[in-house]
């Protein structure tokens, strides 16, 4: 039982892949603090860096890319209100007020502390869950995979932020996207216009910072980085650790932020975003006076960001045991590793124990370095914050060409990257997401063939995906969400839950 | 609303009609594309299959999006659609990227990064033409030692001569 702790630690924890985690939460955290870049741009901007690694490296740096983007990002948005990201919209209902009443320190303290603790709750249920999920995963066939990867990609479009419907239309440009290169069943080349590099497919890469990169620029220039200069530079190591003295009688909604976020982090499609406004308004229904909520209530910074890290950290057992990514960060982890030659799936524990247990006892080293990194160095990320989007984002476009030349040495894919990125902003503003998008089209090889497959061993007969059980509960829960999303959409109220923490 | 129902789904959503008509045309073209290879039977799936269904998908979620009443409208649509367009940043950010591209090719390492970050940076309105130049110089001082020197990237600094 204790072997794979001790294998994990052991890997986690020699020089170099201490290094590594160490770097992807530092860079992590500086490139969450800048406004407008999330932890999709992020990732994407240093996966190509990543490739020379050896995998467990590589992943670990990447991951801890991914929480540090997470911390970063809650330091700019209690102090900015300005959410990077769709799961720190709920940081700033009450985190931003505590800061304009001069509680920016205990805000903080309670997001980093909060985030740490969820973290390492996460973890352990990760530590012990996994092996189980790994026992049914075995028993998976092409109809089980089909079925679950639909039901994560419909919970993924319809139950994040902005219209069903177009979530849904985004997967499906995913999936098509997906489509493009050679068939793997029968050798034809597909959708690829005779153009030689696209035999092998789009890149990941370059679709990620096209989506991520080139499309938040060309919808940021201009508007971002005016009231930069609203905080107030006041904070310092000490205010930080002084604030510890306010996080007393949190403790509930941290625990209870946890469990919500474990939960969610483990479900297909849901993750972080879900988990966090789940939190908040459990803990807006539970508190003696709901009205502080929105007003700089510590429980409703606490209580979210415990559910965001542990969301953030589960959502990697069904990415690793079953090769199903949950959202886009995850997809392109999923695609890291397959770069790396690793096929994620119930092999994966077995075959390459030391990249799967290290990677687990990484996130626990990365979320104790960040939060022993934060307290000195808010002062750096305060002043970064100063730093005007009309500097940064020139850098990050030379980041994101010099990124997607270097994943294959050729300029085709920054053409890519670039029409990809018109697309990208071209629907945003017609109010299509762009993270379906990502989802479905690192899933669409797989979903295709599990698909044929099912239905070749089942001579097209399309009803197995009902009568085998597991397949069965899937494709219900999927046809119920489906329902319940008309049905809301009729009755006229909006379809999401967001909704029912902005009441007051 | 409750009345409108039966009617509201025969009606055209006038706000959503780019928005259906993009994923229309990608759903339309997915599926004339799709026909160029062999479609086949379900048990055996030609290459043609899966792409053929989901443009047909696309096309009748493209049709949905036409038809279901203007909802509640959200803060996010709102926020990004109602924003004023910004044809300046828009103009200068792609040309950078496509002279980073063409210079890449042509030029070099040290030329296209210049331009990239000098063109794209005079997208926004407050950098003056002295404040791009020096952002351009010290991004491609760090380009040549980050990235020619300390990864050995292949890239050579100057193409020409």
């Amino acid at each position: 039982m204790f072997d794979s702790i001790i294998l994990g630690f052991s890997t986690a924890l020699t020089l170099n892949n201490l290094m590594y985690s160490f770097i992807g939460v530092f860079i992590g955290n500086l490139i969450g603090v800048l406004p407008g870049i999330g932890a999709l741009a992020a990732i994407s901007m240093l996966l190509p860096v990543t490739y020379g690694l050896d995998p467990a490296g590589a992943l670990m740096m990447l991951a801890g890319l991914y929480y540090g983007t997470s911390y970063g990002g809650a330091i700019t948005s209690v102090l900015l209100n300005l959410p990077g990201t769709a799961s720190h919209a709920v940081v700033c209902i009450d985190g931003n007020p505590m800061a304009r009443q001069g509680r920016a320190g205990p805000a903080l303290f309670a997001a980093m502390f909060a985030s740490f603790l969820g973290a390492t709750v996460g973890i352990i249920i990760t530590k012990f869950f996994s092996p189980v999920l790994v026992e049914v995963a075995f028993k998976f066939g092409p109809a089980e995979y089909f079925s679950l990867m639909l039901l994560g990609l419909l919970a993924a479009s319809t139950l994040s932020t902005g219209s069903a419907l177009k979530g849904v239309a985004m997967v499906l440009v995913g999936l098509i996207l997906g489509v493009v290169g050679i068939d793997i069943n029968t050798g034809v080349a597909r959708f690829t216009f005779d153009i030689p590099e696209l035999q092998d497919g789009l890149s990941l890469v370059a679709l990620a910072m096209g989506l991520f990169g080139v499309a938040d620029v060309l919808g940021s220039v201009n508007r971002l980085g005016i009231g930069a200069s609203i905080i107030e530079a006041k904070l310092n190591m000490r205010t930080l650790w002084r604030g510890r003295s306010e996080l007393k009688g949190t403790g509930g909604a941290i625990a209870r932020g946890a469990g919500l976020g474990s939960f969610f982090g483990l479900l297909p499609g849901t993750g972080g975003t879900i988990a966090s406004f789940m939190s908040y308004a459990a803990e807006k229904k539970l508190a003696k006076e709901p009205r502080r909520f929105g007003r700089g209530a510590i429980e409703g910074v606490a209580g979210p960001e415990s559910a965001n890290s542990s969301a953030a950290i589960t959502a990697f057992i069904p990415t690793l045991t079953l090769g199903i990514p949950g959202d886009a960060v995850m997809a392109l982890m999923l695609g890291a590793l397959m770069i790396h030659n690793i096929q994620p799936g119930p092999q994966m524990m077995m075959e390459h124990p030391t990249v799967f247990w290290g990677l687990i006892a990484s996130f626990w080293i990365g979320n104790f370095l960040l939060l022993v990194l934060n307290l000195p160095l808010i002062g750096m990320w305060v002043r970064m914050l100063t730093i005007p989007y009309r500097l940064i984002y020139p850098a990050v476009l030379f980041f994101i060409c010099i990124g997607v030349y270097s994943a294959n040495n050729n300029l085709f894919d920054v053409w890519i990257v670039l029409l990809v990125g018109i697309f990208g902003y071209l629907a945003s503003r017609l109010g299509f997401e762009p993270a379906p998008l990502l989802l479905g089209f690192v899933l669409g090889p797989m979903v295709e063939e599990n698909f044929r497959r099912a239905l070749l061993l089942s001579r097209g007969d399309m009803s197995v995906f009902f009568t085998r059980p597991i397949s069965g509960v899937c494709m219900t829960i999927a046809i119920l969400m489906v329902v319940g999303v008309a049905y809301k959409r009729l009755k006229g109220g909006p379809p999401r839950i967001i909704e029912d923490t902005d009441g007051a | 609303m409750g009345f409108i129902l039966g009617v509201s789904v025969l009606k055209i959503n006038k706000n959503e009609v780019y928005a259906a008509g993009l994923m229309m045309l990608i759903g339309l073209g997915t599926v004339l594309g799709s026909l160029n290879y062999e479609v086949r039977t379900l048990a055996r799936m030609g290459p043609g299959y899966f792409p053929l269904l989901l443009g047909a998908a696309l096309m009748i979620i493209s049709a949905l999006i036409l038809a279901s009443p203007a909802g509640t409208p959200d803060d996010a649509e709102v926020s990004t659609t109602k924003l004023a367009p910004q044809y300046r940043a828009w103009t200068f950010v792609v040309v950078g990227v496509v002279l980073f591209i063409v210079l890449g090719k042509y030029g070099g390492l040290v030329p296209a990064t210049f331009m990239l970050v000098f063109v794209s940076a005079l997208g926004d309105r407050s950098n003056s033409l002295k404040a791009a130049a020096g952002l351009a110089a010290v991004i491609t001082l760090m380009a040549v030692g980050i990235f020619h020197y300390g990864l050995q990237m292949q890239f050579r600094l100057f193409t020409w001569g």
